[in-house]
């Protein structure tokens, strides 16, 4: 395991949560990794920079920006219903750097960083985006939501459940990305069966190859029942 | 990723003529931004400004704003019932994420796959670094095109969007510094020849502000077909965008444009003037998909493609003609 990030000045860490029992068998054997994943999450609910300098860019979506003569710019962000003013943004940083870089909401993985693999997969305003491609000074008064925004250990999120309870990951490393897609591909109009929702998961890869298991975790939330694999 | 200015004007006056490099969905310009391939020192988002929306026209067409994305094109009532072509191209195209991020105006001006222009350690690159010779040409070209091609340039215009809209015979409506135009998307786009930088008739400051679809032809049936290495989220090795009306068996109007084989999105006249008036059978299609890859300069790697372009016409126009 890594080393436990350093904390600036400006930051504290949060306690950590005890994982709280909701009968959920399963999530049990997930005990160790949940606590390091709340201690990490917790960082990142802390680790928020708060900019002294005066906004350059506002929150309101409708705001224009005029021509700014340096490459670092003031923003704010909505992530996961909390407000973040984010000073000395550079204009070059990605959604996904901020996220994990500046706000140490880690949750959202960098895998290729090119748009290809779906690891880095956010909500922005309610619609799955690869957040690698998307400049974060872009995002200035939209929401954006990541994969801790959607639920908690204790208060998981359906698909998080169903992702538990089908094993739909191995390394879990694209995990996030796949649980942010297909809690978006809930509100898709996509079709019943399960080659819609491969079609509907395309956007993510999973190296382990869990595909299987993720269809059913996914299937079992949309309230279709999942064909039989043929042997 | 090198540094860059940004700006987010919202009114159309402000946004056209702008020098910077517009950004939208992004998909296309910051993955080569960050490659290195393109190195804009000004940004212009135009997200904000008014042109997300789809029009019906009093004359039955449709107005597409730039910013429309592509999954909300594709999923369009007006789109899926009558430029289905469009939406299936659209839903073939990359992943869920990537068509909710890419919009219409910037699908338009996708960009070549070929891993020689994608890469600048990669040297030879005349679309890239204009001059510099063609690394594809004797090195890696399996996905290369095979129609258009010249001794400078033989990269595949990538999007499937473009392949449906050319099709349905689109006009680009484009707002620059000197006012606003119509380029219908047949003149729109050019071939590499000596200058393969160049790839479209755009001006310095020319902002594409809506795409515009005829009234759909009447009786016809629309296909988007594409062939390739995985089931989804690939791109076509070979596609066809059929647009036919068939009357007592017989061929009353047809149009045919092909994606993942051209140089740019590929409309053949050949292949439609081999069927107009003839009679919808498997002979025929298979003749007039023969006339569609009649010029085609195969390489060897994708020589493969000239054989799979054919079958893939020829099934497309089977399945508008069942």
């Amino acid at each position: 395991m890594a080393d436990s990030p350093k904390l600036r000045e400006d930051q504290q860490l949060l306690e950590l949560e005890p994982l709280t029992e909701n009968g959920h068998g399963s999530e049990k054997s997930l005990a160790g990794s949940v606590s390091r994943r709340t201690f990490i999450s917790g960082l990142g609910a802390a680790g928020l920079v708060v900019g002294a300098h005066p906004l350059a860019i506002a929150a309101e979506p409708t705001s224009e920006v005029g021509a700014q003569e340096s490459s670092a710019v003031a923003a704010a962000v909505l992530i996961n219903g909390k407000k973040y003013d984010i000073a000395g943004l550079e204009t070059r940083v990605t959604l996904l750097d901020l996220l994990r870089e500046r706000l140490y909401l880690t949750g959202t993985k960098k895998g290729c960083d090119h748009g290809q693999c779906g690891a880095c997969t956010v909500h922005v305003d309610g619609r799955r985006v690869n957040s690698c491609l998307t400049l974060a000074v872009m995002v200035a008064g939209k929401e954006v939501t990541t994969i801790e925004g959607i639920g908690q250990p204790g208060n998981l999120h359906p698909m998080q459940a169903a992702f538990v309870e089908h094993d739909g990951y191995q390394c879990g490393y694209c995990t996030s990305g796949q649980i942010m897609s297909a809690v978006a591909l809930l509100k898709e109009p996509i079709g019943p069966t399960d080659e819609d929702v491969q079609h509907g998961m395309a956007g993510n890869i999973c190296r382990c190859g869990a595909y299987p298991n993720i269809v059913a975790a996914v299937q079992q939330v949309r309230g279709h029942s999942v064909n039989p694999v043929a042997s | 990723m090198q540094t860059f200015t940004y700006e987010k004007p919202l009114t159309l006056e402000k946004a056209a003529g702008n020098r910077g490099r517009f950004i939208a969905g992004g998909t296309t310009l910051v993955d080569l931004m960050k490659l290195g391939v393109e190195v804009p020192p000004a940004v212009v988002d135009v997200t904000g400004l008014p042109l997300a929306q789809v029009e019906v026209l009093p004359n039955g067409g449709l107005r597409i704003g730039a910013m429309v994305r592509n999954s909300d094109l594709a999923n369009h009532p007006k789109v899926q019932e009558s430029y289905a072509v469009l939406s299936q191209a659209l839903l073939s195209g990359a992943s869920p994420q990537l068509r909710n991020m890419a919009t219409t105006g910037g699908n338009l001006l996708q960009r070549t796959r070929c891993p020689y222009f994608r890469d600048p350690s990669a040297g030879a690159c005349n679309k890239r670094n204009p001059g510099t010779g063609c690394a594809a040409i004797e090195g890696h070209h399996r996905m290369m095109a095979v129609l258009g091609t010249s001794d400078s340039c033989i990269a595949t215009h990538p999007s499937d969007m473009c392949v449906a809209m050319t099709a349905l015979e689109a006009v680009i409506v484009i707002e620059g510094a000197k006012g606003k135009r119509s380029v219908p998307i047949g003149e729109f786009y050019k071939l590499p020849g000596t200058t393969p930088n160049v790839e479209n008739v755009l001006e310095p400051g020319d902002l594409i502000t809506h795409v515009e679809l005829p009234t759909p032809v009447a009786g016809a049936k629309q296909v988007y077909l594409k062939l390739r290495d995985r089931a989804s989220y690939e791109f076509a090795l070979a596609s066809a965008a059929v647009i036919a009306h068939v009357e007592g068996g017989h061929v009353r109007s047809v149009r045919v444009a092909m994606g993942g084989v051209g140089t740019r999105p590929w409309r053949s006249h050949e292949a439609e003037a081999a069927l107009m008036g003839k009679a919808a059978t498997p002979a025929n299609f298979r003749i007039a998909a023969e006339a569609a890859l009649k010029n085609a300069k195969p390489h060897p790697e994708n020589a493969f493609k000239v054989e799979l372009a054919k079958r893939c016409v020829t099934r497309a126009l089977k399945m508008t003609t069942a």
